[in-house]
């Protein structure tokens, strides 16, 4: 049985970071990387760029070979753990070979949720998550008079768009009551919706789909109290769920994802997991949804990394903090933290400016003064130095005012004041 | 990964012209475009100070571990380079960035970043007020990365000593063709001896007594040319083995103009051996030796200036230097290598001592770099061929009291200690600003009526 110090399963954005972290305090250890993928990393986050043919699928790859071997990382693709047995520390793949570890992490990332929709099954339907899947897409695109998208999420908005601009006629049906869910509030979302409804895309809201059935060279999607939808295409955008079928009786807990201490500890001895694999704990503690963010992968691989490494400097995962940056139509829309609650107590306050009809619209989001939630639309400011200003829990006081006129500059000035 | 220039910023010197800003469009617009300038200074009303969004060139830049598309890449060259082949305009590298550093243009209609003008920053040449500045240190620091580290990996220094600092970048530069004395003190006492029969370092390296090292280097480094081989004299000894016990050999040597390359790190005080005093221990200063009590109040003499006693010899190169301070530090080592091989080269270097001085051990450059920013410890060379040179201005320096309320053995100070501080350091800065204004060599020519034979035969 081959034999290794560390075992990282995955190379995606966890991943890869997890790889620098432990080389950078132990340059030597024995690695190997099993990737599922017969070809190079590729983030999920690119796809669209693929599916629209802005990017050409052979210069996306995340990392070169060449990268894994100045490591010395033993790369491997194609590599699909079967089942894990943590108690002897050691893997089997899905081709009958067994890998022994000193410490594993798990970075397997998340596949997407099909819905449980009457006849989905019997239909062809797409999905956007791998390489193969996008370019199947544009394929398809390419033809597609009429294009169906189920989901109102970035990956179902940033499809939808981009079968558009391919020329289809698209629908989006989301079950909620808006676009983006959880990362807009209603009226950022009405502003983003209204942008696809003027690039003729049709955005069906607070609709749910009864059933779906094949029709010649497409399908038919039946809307609850509606007329049947005709679709060349369809492509169900419902959200991901984590790839831990490999998990089963593995002694790793699993709830909505791997269960992780502050350290990306699972509940396994000596195994790690970090990115979408991960149930994500909210940094603020509540329901907030957290995980599936891309900057948020890495800091998870990066402190797992560290972990695994012994590296002294390690930190504690501070939580998840929702972040985005979606780009539609050639226009802008930045989220950052936690929106209040509907019933939030007199320690918050919501600073807004910007409703129908302007130029753009901002959101801050304050609770006992500090930072909980920027969200804008066609305003410009650093996510980054927002997602900090949230970690470090820094009272705004009077500086709220200035952050509400222009966000960016403030919080510059506010966040270059903080460094030493 | 190599270490990377940066643009520095000091709030305090900002006044917010905003020549930076319009120096950055200029250099960055092109006649399709004006350029959004990559580096922006902002106010923050409510502590009225500036501040800066730039790229810091990180180290680990998180900007690149976020991109989905590989488009930013710290290249060789230290710069976190964008590529706008692969760039998907997603914008979350702007999520990544904590400085601000990396922001999109409408004008350009993608994210922008300094890229440091190519080893140029017009920001930087745009500043009139030292607000911005230029380090280039780190170019330094990778080129003595690739110089082989010849003493043993583990030093057993106190923590936050800047000693081990400046042992491996001394030896890095000087090389292993080097005979080392580590003379008793901290740097024997850190293992430059070594252990049980083994050696601490890559080149012989002897432990001459406290008393002894320049004439036991003078006579090594005799032999070693009468057999026709040219190695490098090295001394690493403490203020103690220079200029009190060590003196007269020292003293000696430099008189004969041995060719040597002596480096004094001074500590001020015999701190392996419990922080006794010295002849280098500043006036006031708590030791083991000058107790504070009822009556005692730490030391009552001043601290001699030994490199200007070591000027006086008419060496062929003296200088003081500091860590905090190391490009200075680095550019002096290398003048005094050179001259070490005519003559004899004296190198004097502050080293702050975390537990003798009392103060934390993270402190340690900080603390260096507040005794040179206040005038305690001024920095300058001699060369005997162009006379004294300040290395820095020292006409505004800071207040003394920031640099003794840095550290615990000045803690039980009185205003009248105090004054006697300030006073000496005033009055060493004005001897070494007239020094600096001499120039000796203009009494080359001879004023008056040359003579041409001895009149008068001394040996009578």
């Amino acid at each position: 049985m081959e034999q290794f110090d560390y075992v990282v399963l995955g190379a995606s954005h966890a991943a890869l970071e997890a790889l620098r972290a432990i080389r950078a305090h132990d340059s030597d250890g024995s690695i190997a990387v099993l990737d599922r993928e017969a070809r190079l990393p590729v983030s999920p986050t690119v796809l669209p760029y693929v599916v629209s043919g802005k990017r050409p699928e052979d210069r996306i790859a995340l990392r070169e070979r060449g990268w894994f071997d100045d490591l010395r990382v033993d790369y491997r693709q194609q590599a699909h753990a079967a089942a894990l047995d943590s108690a002897h520390s050691r893997l089997r793949l899905a081709d009958g070979s067994e890998i022994g570890y000193g410490k594993l992490l798990l970075a397997t990332g998340a596949a997407p949720a099909v819905p449980p929709i009457a006849g989905l099954s019997d239909v062809r339907f797409h999905v956007l998550r791998t390489l193969d899947d996008a370019l199947a897409l544009r394929e398809a695109g390419r033809s597609a008079g009429r294009a169906v998208v189920l989901g109102a999420g970035l990956v179902g908005m940033h499809a939808a768009e981009n079968l558009a601009r391919a020329g289809a006629r698209v629908t989006i049906i989301e079950m909620r009551d808006q676009v983006l869910p959880g990362y807009f509030d209603a009226t950022a979302a009405a502003r983003i919706q209204a942008a696809f409804h003027d690039n003729g895309v049709e955005v069906l809201t607070g609709r749910r789909v009864e059933r779906v059935a094949p029709r010649a060279g497409g399908c038919t999607v039946q809307l609850d109290g509606g007329d049947p939808c005709d679709a060349d295409l369809l492509l169900v955008a419902a959200g991901v769920r984590p790839e831990v079928s490999y998990l089963a009786g593995s002694g790793v807990a699993v709830e909505r994802g791997v269960v992780v201490d502050a350290f990306m500890r699972s509940t396994a001895a000596n195994v790690w997991a970090a990115g979408d694999v991960v149930q994500t704990p909210s940094f603020f503690g509540d329901a907030t949804p957290a995980g599936g963010i891309l900057p948020d992968a890495v800091e998870q691989g990066r402190t797992a990394g560290m972990s695994m490494a012994g590296d002294p400097g390690v930190q504690a995962y501070p939580g998840g903090v929702s972040l985005n940056t979606y780009g539609f139509f050639g226009r802008r829309a930045l989220s950052v933290g936690r929106d209040a609650p509907q019933q939030g107590g007199a320690d918050w306050e919501v600073l807004v400016r910007g409703g129908e009809g302007s130029d753009a619209y901002l959101k801050i989001v304050l609770r006992d003064g500090r930072l909980q939630g920027v969200f804008g639309v066609d305003v410009l400011f650093d996510p980054g130095i927002m997602w900090e200003l949230i970690l470090r829990r820094v009272e705004l006081g009077a500086r709220a005012k200035a952050l509400l006129e222009d966000p960016q500059d403030a919080a510059r000035a506010l966040m270059s004041g903080l460094w030493r | 990964m190599s270490a990377t220039p940066t643009i520095a910023f000091d709030a305090a010197r900002c006044d917010g012209c905003g020549h930076c800003m319009n120096a950055c469009v200029s250099a960055k617009s092109s006649d399709a475009h004006r350029a959004q300038p990559r580096i922006q200074i902002l106010r923050d009303d409510e502590s009225g100070r500036w501040g800066i969004a730039q790229c810091r060139q990180c180290g680990d830049p998180r900007c690149a571990s976020v991109c989905p598309a590989a488009a930013l890449e710290k290249g060789d060259d230290g710069i976190v380079a964008w590529d706008g082949e692969r760039c998907v305009n997603c914008l979350i590298c702007t999520a990544g960035c904590t400085f601000g550093g990396i922001a999109f243009s409408a004008a350009e209609g993608h994210v922008v970043k300094c890229d440091q003008c190519e080893g140029a920053p017009q920001c930087v040449a745009a500043c009139t007020r030292g607000a911005l500045r230029y380090v280039t240190t780190a170019n330094l620091y990778n080129r003595w990365g690739d110089l082989e580290d010849l003493f043993v990996p583990g030093l057993g220094g106190c923590q936050g000593c800047n000693t081990e600092l400046i042992m491996r970048h001394t030896l890095r530069r000087v090389g292993s063709n080097t005979v080392l004395a580590t003379p008793p003190g901290c740097i024997p006492g850190m293992g430059s001896v070594g252990y049980n029969g083994m050696l601490g370092c890559k080149v012989p390296v002897f432990h001459p007594l406290l008393t002894n090292t320049a004439s036991m280097l003078t006579g090594i480094r005799r032999q070693y040319k009468r057999k026709g081989r040219n190695v490098t004299a090295l001394a690493l000894a403490g203020d103690g083995g220079a200029g009190d016990v060590g003196f007269q050999s020292l003293s000696g040597a430099a008189e004969r103009g041995e060719q040597i390359l002596f480096i004094c790190v001074d500590n001020e005080g015999y701190m392996n051996t419990g922080a006794q005093r010295s002849g280098s221990t500043t006036y006031g200063a708590w030791t083991a030796t000058t107790p504070i009590g009822e009556s005692a109040r730490g030391k009552t003499q001043d601290a001699k200036n030994l490199p200007l006693l070591m000027m006086w010899h008419g060496c062929e190169y003296v200088a003081t230097a500091s860590t905090a301070f190391m490009e200075d530090f680095y550019a002096k080592l290398e003048a005094a290598l050179d001259a070490s091989q005519r003559g004899f080269a004296y190198l004097h270097l502050y080293s702050p001592c975390t537990s003798g001085w009392r103060f934390p051990s993270a402190s340690n450059i900080e603390v260096a770099r507040k005794a040179v920013e206040t005038n305690f410890a001024v920095l300058w060379e001699y060369r005997r061929d162009q006379g004294l040179k300040l290395s820095r201005d020292i006409e505004d320096p800071a207040p003394v009291t920031e640099y003794l309320k840095l550290l615990g053995k000045f803690r039980h100070l009185d205003a009248t200690q105090i004054a006697h501080i300030e006073r000496h350091v005033a009055e060493q800065a004005q001897v070494l600003r007239e020094l600096a204004r001499m120039h000796p060599r203009e009494g080359r020519q001879v004023v008056g009526h040359q003579s041409d034979l001895m009149a008068v035969d001394l040996d009578q």
